[in-house]
């Protein structure tokens, strides 16, 4: 409730009054360590590779990496509410059409060069034309300021998720003067060389199937900040070897997405293990469906399996019971989720029932699943049991890995049944939910598109008036409507709410915990050793 | 002349082979479904836009017939250029070079321990065949050849790394060692790094060395100019040493330079459970992210090097038994 009131009062605020300068723009000054306590080392595992820590031209992953070496305008508190970090104060017009905002005066890039108007521009426009996520920026038209540090936006529309969109995740702010050079961002040698950034910490070394180094950033606008002297990423792909290198002591953290390591984890004294994290970023597997295909484009075949489905046997087979519950696209934890939205609750006979009204004889359906991460085998084998008991036979069709099931369920005509694919939400509805319902969205080739090919027009409607509704209370309206009708629809179950949880040892403190997780800012982490 | 003409003619062959295996691997990978532009806009990578995907596409010309790309590949492989990767942002050889040592470094280190204690395990049971020592190594080689690399990597983490904490958990190097830190103090760290991945590696074949050398000896110990040597009144270490070993060593050689091509195989699995830093982790990888360029070139330097093994094992091999060497016509 306090996250959702808080949101409530977000935009308006903003649109009002703007926020203010901050002396202290810290988001854990009540924590901060003595002087013989700053420095060091921190070592972190992680399991997924990256290929360049440059969030302005690509998401996932590498946003952990990028935070630490580019800064946002700003950043996101526990309560999701803007806080200044590049940007020190900023206010909406009246209309909502343009947005102004001062850059720090001591904002620099690692070169030494002044962070300005220019580098935000540049950064919007390189964003729009490389970033998959088209709807972060599409209203903006401009940046105007050039060389100084009193900037606007200029906005075709009104934009209410514009300010989720300025984290340090999804714009990080990169130097103009060292990208704009006419070479194709994407294949840029200054993403992964020589790399200039604007954030806490340096890049010292980097090999994304390896290792990451960075060094404290001495020039960094914030005072005092970073606590560490070093940050060191090891990149691991087998998840027992991070588990006991974390038990071993030579990782202080580690990244953990559930399962049996967490209880084991959770029983060492030496460590702690915490599910506070990455809520925005909002994970939910889905159990997607195929509409176009005759077995299940009738929408009570598909409420049929909703109803077999089990949660609590799922959560306990499949992740240890580590997650949570989950019934809509919007993840739970997130102030547009609606609380009260209905959940198909496990119901055998209701589930037979619709079946039959169906005139749905006992019949096979496929379900394709990526052999890695290895616990969507379990996942698939607990949903083939489950609707065996509604008298759906399920086949398991195995791929060696995501790329190769994402070809098949998005390819022309594509014949597939059910797949297991998860998805993230990306902090706002506009930029990570839309996407798996529009209409327009239903894309050959495309992963992570409207790959159900759902298409209601109603809620088509809804969720184009909720991106535009800069009145937080009515857009949340909105989408508990949208949420309803796409649950009445069913094009795909939500499996669960993917909680992502941190390991580590016992003397870390400010650990990564906001909403964006160790994808936001590591510079008030310390170690009390 | 002979000998001559017979080197350059197992070259050739070795050329060849290597073709075939570039183009082999080439269509394997290539007939897969999808491609590194579809991993680099799926899962943790990143979604990426149709746009994005189609450039990507143009730029790799992966939208060009496999054939055609395949002629390409090979006339820039016949120019020492692999390509680039998209995943890695680098060209391929960048990636791949600094691997290379870590590999070998491995790749030696456990084939020495193996070798080394193989070859002195099997020659002590082998003077004294029916005793306690004899049998156990008998277990002991079918315990060591049935376990998997991984899972001996894991057990001896948690034995050594975990519980005792005497040996580190994974990777080359201590991350935190200090910058300034002298060379021997690197040195030393890198040897700490390398303990638990040798013998994970090693045992497997330490196994097979040492239940081979054993029955090589077995055999050698038996031979009439041992006898001879013997009756001569030669000491027992010079007897075994300076006569038996020699001619007991052969399968061994023979053996080695096949294994090798199981090293690599086996660096895979361990490289990834120790993280240590070579080609055999970048191949997982590589794998996982369908970065084919560098997969490609793994494959190639790979086979190349087993060719290479081989042939030099063969030449070894020679020189250890003079009876196999070719005389000049006369």
């Amino acid at each position: 409730m306090k996250t959702r009131t808080a949101l409530a009062t977000l935009v308006g605020l903003a649109l009002a009054q703007g926020a203010t300068a901050q002396d202290d723009p810290k988001l854990r000054a009540d924590n901060v360590p003595p002087e013989d306590r700053r420095g060091g080392t921190l070592v972190a595992g992680q399991h997924i590779t990256v290929t360049h820590p440059i969030g302005t031209v690509a998401s996932g992953m590498r946003n952990i990496a990028g935070a630490q070496l580019n800064a946002g305008l700003i950043r996101l508190n526990d309560d999701y509410e803007p806080t200044p970090y590049l940007a020190t104060s900023w206010e909406f017009s009246d209309d909502g059409r343009a947005f102004s905002f001062e850059l720090h005066p001591e904002a620099r890039f690692h070169d030494g060069e002044d962070i300005t108007c220019t580098d935000v521009a540049f950064s919007v426009k390189t964003s729009q034309e490389n970033h998959p996520f088209k709807t972060m920026f599409t209203p903006v038209t401009d940046v105007t300021g050039g060389d100084s540090k009193s900037c606007t936006m200029m906005l075709d529309s009104e934009h209410p998720a514009l300010l989720t969109a300025l984290s340090p995740g999804l714009l990080p702010i990169i130097p103009e003067h060292v990208f704009n050079d006419g070479q194709d961002m994407q294949s840029h040698p200054r993403l992964t060389a020589d790399v200039v950034g604007s954030g806490p910490f340096k890049l010292v070394e980097w090999d994304g199937n390896d290792l990451i180094r960075f060094e404290r950033n001495d020039d960094f606008f914030i005072e005092g900040l970073p606590y560490l002297d070093e940050i060191v990423i090891d990149i691991v792909a087998d998840p027992s070897t991070l588990a006991l290198g974390l038990e071993s002591g030579q990782y202080d953290m580690a990244s953990l997405w559930s399962g049996d390591d967490i209880v084991a984890a959770e029983a060492n004294p030496n460590l702690k293990v915490i599910d506070k994290g990455f809520e925005a970023i909002g994970s939910i597997p889905f159990i997607q469906m195929n509409l176009r295909h005759p077995n299940l484009e009738d929408v009570r075949v598909r409420q049929a399996l909703a109803y077999g489905y089990d949660f609590d046997q799922y959560n306990s087979l499949v992740y240890a019971g580590q997650h949570r519950r989950q019934c809509g696209g919007i993840q739970s934890q997130s102030p547009f989720y609606n609380p009260d939205a209905e959940c198909y609750e496990h119901d055998i006979e209701k589930a037979r029932a619709l079946l039959s009204d169906a005139g749905y004889e006992e019949g096979d359906l496929t379900i394709e699943v990526s052999t890695y991460p290895g616990q969507l085998q379990t996942a698939a084998e607990v949903l083939k049991q489950q609707w065996s008991k509604i008298g759906v036979n399920v086949d398991i069709d195995m791929h060696p890995d995501e790329v190769t099931m994402l070809s098949e369920m998005t390819a022309e005509d594509s014949d597939y049944q059910i797949g297991l694919v998860g998805l993230w939400n990306w902090g706002d509805p506009v930029i990570g939910v839309h996407r798996s319902y529009n209409c327009d969205n239903r894309k050959v080739g495309v992963a992570f598109s409207n790959m159900s090919w759902y298409c209601n027009e109603e809620v088509d409607a809804l969720l184009a008036e909720a991106g535009a509704e800069l009145d937080t209370e009515k857009r949340k309206a909105l989408y508990f409507q949208a949420t309803d009708l796409i649950n009445e629809d069913v094009p795909v179950i939500y499996a669960s709410n993917e909680v992502w949880y941190t390991r580590m040892q016992q003397d870390v403190q400010n650990p990564p915990d906001g909403v964006w997780g160790w994808m936001d800012s590591w510079a008030e982490t310390w170690i009390d050793r | 002349m002979r000998q001559a003409s017979k080197i350059a003619k197992r070259l050739a062959e070795a050329a060849l082979l290597i073709l075939a295996v570039i183009v082999f691997n080439f269509m394997l990978v290539h007939l897969a479904p999808g491609d590194v532009v579809d991993a680099l806009s799926s899962g943790a990578f990143g979604d990426a836009s149709e746009e994005v995907n189609a450039r990507l596409r143009e730029q790799l010309k992966l939208d060009e017939p496999v054939l055609v790309q395949l002629c390409a590949y090979i006339g820039n492989v016949l120019q020492g250029d692999f390509g680039y990767s998209p995943v890695a942002k680098a060209p391929v050889m960048d990636l791949i070079l600094p691997r290379v040592a870590p590999t070998l470094l491995l790749a030696i280190s456990s084939l020495a321990f193996a070798v080394v204690l193989g070859v002195a395990i099997g020659t002590y049971a082998a003077r004294r065949p029916e005793s306690g020592f004899s049998h156990s190594l008998t277990v002991f080689s079918l315990i060591g050849f049935a376990m998997p690399v991984f899972w001996t990597g894991l057990l001896l983490l948690i034995v050594f790394g975990v519980w005792l904490q005497w040996l580190p958990i994974s990777g080359m190097v201590n991350l935190r060692l200090p910058r300034d830190a002298t060379l021997i103090e690197r040195a030393l760290d890198v040897g700490h790094h390398l303990i638990l991945p040798t013998v994970s590696l090693g045992v497997i074949f330490l196994a097979s060395f040492s239940r081979l050398a054993r029955a090589s000896m077995l055999e050698v110990l038996q031979s009439d100019y041992v006898r001879t040597a013997r009756a001569k009144g030669l000491p027992e270490r010079t007897v075994l040493y300076k006569h038996a070993l020699r001619n007991g060593l052969i399968p061994i050689v023979t053996i080695l330079g096949m294994e090798f091509g199981v090293l690599l195989s086996g660096a895979i699995l361990v490289e990834t459970v120790f993280a240590w830093p070579g080609l055999g982790r970048l191949a997982f990888t590589s794998v996982l992210t369908r970065d084919t360029s560098v997969l490609l070139a793994i494959l190639t330097l790979v086979s190349v090097t087993v060719i290479l093994a081989n042939a030099l094992t063969d030449i070894v091999y020679r020189l250890i038994d003079p009876r196999l060497r070719v005389p000049e016509a006369t």
